[in-house]
């Protein structure tokens, strides 16, 4: 009898898992079936879910066109610059605060949480006009700060709350200064909490739209900016959409998979989101 | 968030602090560089949206000084009253079921099973994915004649939605995108939160043969309930400002059905560049989230308060 329902309750539990992962996992399914079709298949009714002739050219479409490059170097720029910075910035602020007790500078953090990231633009976007960096990518490396920024403090602020004080003081009394500890005793600990920073930094830098689509110009979009300008363009073309919407997203998808644990681990300690 | 509720350090460590204080100042190097950029793109744009708001100013017109009457216009704005409306109903819907959904799930992936980790992996995958990327997709889904939810609707025998073209559905429709989007944020929170639970309740409570739902509604319910709270309020922030997907697909259309307080900004801010009027918007806005986070703190204490009452 117990055997029974002990079988009954892992097959209620593997359904129960199927219906949560479910929406997740067929929404991108289906995305992929999108990105592969020709065009009678993404407009044929009832709609077809495997097509009989694959058509890759979709991807080929999207990779091959010179703007694509462009717009993939300017998010991989954008991104690449933002993050470094703000752990360039970031990780000492955050030992500095975890050590100083300072946890009421938190609240500046939690403010910029709050605040919308559109009134952010507003007077940077005047600031950027006044001091002509506008058609530069400046504008898009320094607002993507307002997100990279409060994530890796945040987040390291939690870490180095957790990791021990008694290296850091024996260091100190053996004559080290504040510097050669930070470097040489808190630094190499904290590396795990220094993946999860980079990861979300990285995510949300990454995936945020709402800064592009004011301060990009042509040349200056970053992918997710020019796969929405993509929409208003060609609304029918299904096809190379949703291939261009997946190459867009592919790379997170993958980060998000591989590295779960320490984007979990950052989601939860922070609770925290750009944008 | 949990940095914040432990402000205030314990009277020892004061004590402690005191005799090291001659240490103290050091830690500042480290922090001033991070300072001065919070400066610069946190609180200047904050005081600078202040000093707009009180000026009539259009981009290209010098700016003159109109002291309150930006604030005073917004009342009689029936695009942003109405803009309101729909931010209120939209954060409403798009609190309440993520929040259920999410404890939903967070109580199944409690359990231990193989491919924990890398199923856990593919359900948050919605909310890391590039919000445009997704918007795209549901924008396909939506689409009445060829859309793939009108089909899925047919198989079950229900009759096809106008979803996001129609102004009686498209705050709903939008609401699905958000809560498929959030729900894993929920379930990550509630997940940590039923983590933390001590073990003993439970045995206690299966030893006197509580169900299965009664163990969750008695036992694992009243414990996460900090954690619901916490993932309420991150939610409402989120959902009270939520952007990319809305713009994505419809861009507060049809008609301005959609339009939520951060899509009128957008248009005021960089369609008819009435930047002091905007910045009005923008202190409204911040006013209305803070003021929706008091409620919300409101709301739990007085709950707290009568269980405490009720136990007593």
């Amino acid at each position: 009898m117990s055997r029974f329902r002990r079988w009954l309750g892992r097959i209620g539990l593997a359904f129960a898992l199927f219906l949560i992962v479910s929406p997740a996992v067929l929404f991108f399914v289906w995305m992929l079936s999108l990105s592969v079709k020709f065009e009678v298949d993404n407009a044929s009714y009832p709609p077809v879910f495997i097509p009989e002739h694959f058509n890759w050219g979709n991807y080929a479409a999207v990779l091959d066109s010179k703007r694509f490059s462009t717009y993939f170097t300017n998010s991989l720029i954008v991104t690449g610059a933002s993050t470094a910075f703000a752990l360039l910035v970031g990780v000492p602020a955050g030992y500095g605060l975890a050590r100083m007790r300072a946890h009421k500078a938190a609240v500046v953090i939690l403010i910029a949480r709050i605040t919308p990231g559109l009134s952010y633009l507003i007077p940077l976007f005047l600031l950027f006009q006044w001091l002509d960096l506008l058609g530069t990518l400046w504008p898009q490396i320094i607002i993507h700060l307002v997100v990279t920024v409060p994530i890796v403090i945040w987040i390291m602020i939690g870490y180095f709350e957790t990791t021990p004080m008694e290296l850091e003081e024996s260091a100190l009394i053996d004559g080290a200064t504040r510097w050669q500890v930070f470097r040489y005793v808190a630094l190499p600990i904290a590396r795990p909490g220094i993946a999860v920073a980079f990861i979300l930094a990285v995510i949300f830098s990454w995936n945020n739209f709402v800064f592009g689509i004011v301060l990009a110009g042509r040349e200056t979009r970053t992918l997710p900016v020019a796969v929405y300008n993509m929409i208003s363009f060609d609304q029918l073309s299904w096809g190379p959409l949703a291939a261009a919407a997946l190459i867009v997203t592919l790379p997170v998808l993958l980060l998000t998979v591989f590295a779960q644990r320490q984007i979990v681990a950052g989601l939860t300690a922070g609770a925290v989101k750009g944008g | 968030m949990s940095a914040i509720s432990q402000a205030g350090p314990a009277a020892s460590e004061k004590a402690a602090a005191a005799g090291a204080e001659w240490r103290r100042p050091s830690y500042w190097p480290f922090v001033v560089p991070a300072l001065v950029v919070v400066l610069a793109i946190i609180i200047f744009p904050w005081l600078f949206t202040i000093w707009m708001s009180l000026h009539e100013w259009k981009v290209g017109v010098p700016p003159t000084f109109v002291g309150l009457s930006n604030y005073i216009r917004l009342p009689g704005d029936t695009r942003f009253v109405e803009a309101v409306w729909h931010t209120l109903v939209y954060t409403a819907l798009s609190v309440v079921l993520p929040v259920v959904f999410g404890t939903l799930a967070a109580v199944v992936f409690h359990a231990k099973f193989p491919m924990r980790g890398f199923l856990r992996g593919l359900f948050i995958l919605p909310m890391m994915a590039t919000p445009v990327a997704i918007a795209l997709v549901w924008t396909m889904m939506f689409h009445p004649q060829l859309g793939i939810l009108n089909y899925l609707l047919s198989l079950v025998g229900l009759p096809p939605q106008l979803w996001v073209f129609h102004p009686a559905t498209v705050i709903p429709s939008l609401v699905m995108v958000e809560t498929w989007q959030w729900t894993p944020l929920v379930m990550l929170i509630v997940l940590g939160g039923l983590a933390a639970i001590p073990a003993e309740p439970y045995e206690s409570a299966l030893i006197d043969g509580a169900t299965r739902w009664q163990i969750f509604r008695y036992i694992s319910l009243p414990l996460v309930m900090p954690f619901l709270f916490i993932a309420s309020m991150i939610r409402m922030i989120d959902a009270v400002k939520s952007f990319d997907i809305i713009f994505a697909i419809t861009q507060g259309g049809p008609g301005s059905a959609s339009e939520t307080i951060n899509l009128y900004l957008y248009s005021v801010a960089f369609v008819y560049y009435d930047v002091g009027y905007a910045s009005a918007i923008v202190v409204v806005f911040f006013a209305l989230i803070v003021a929706l986070a008091g409620a919300l703190l409101r709301l739990r204490q007085s709950t707290h308060w009568n269980d405490a009452g009720g136990s007593a």
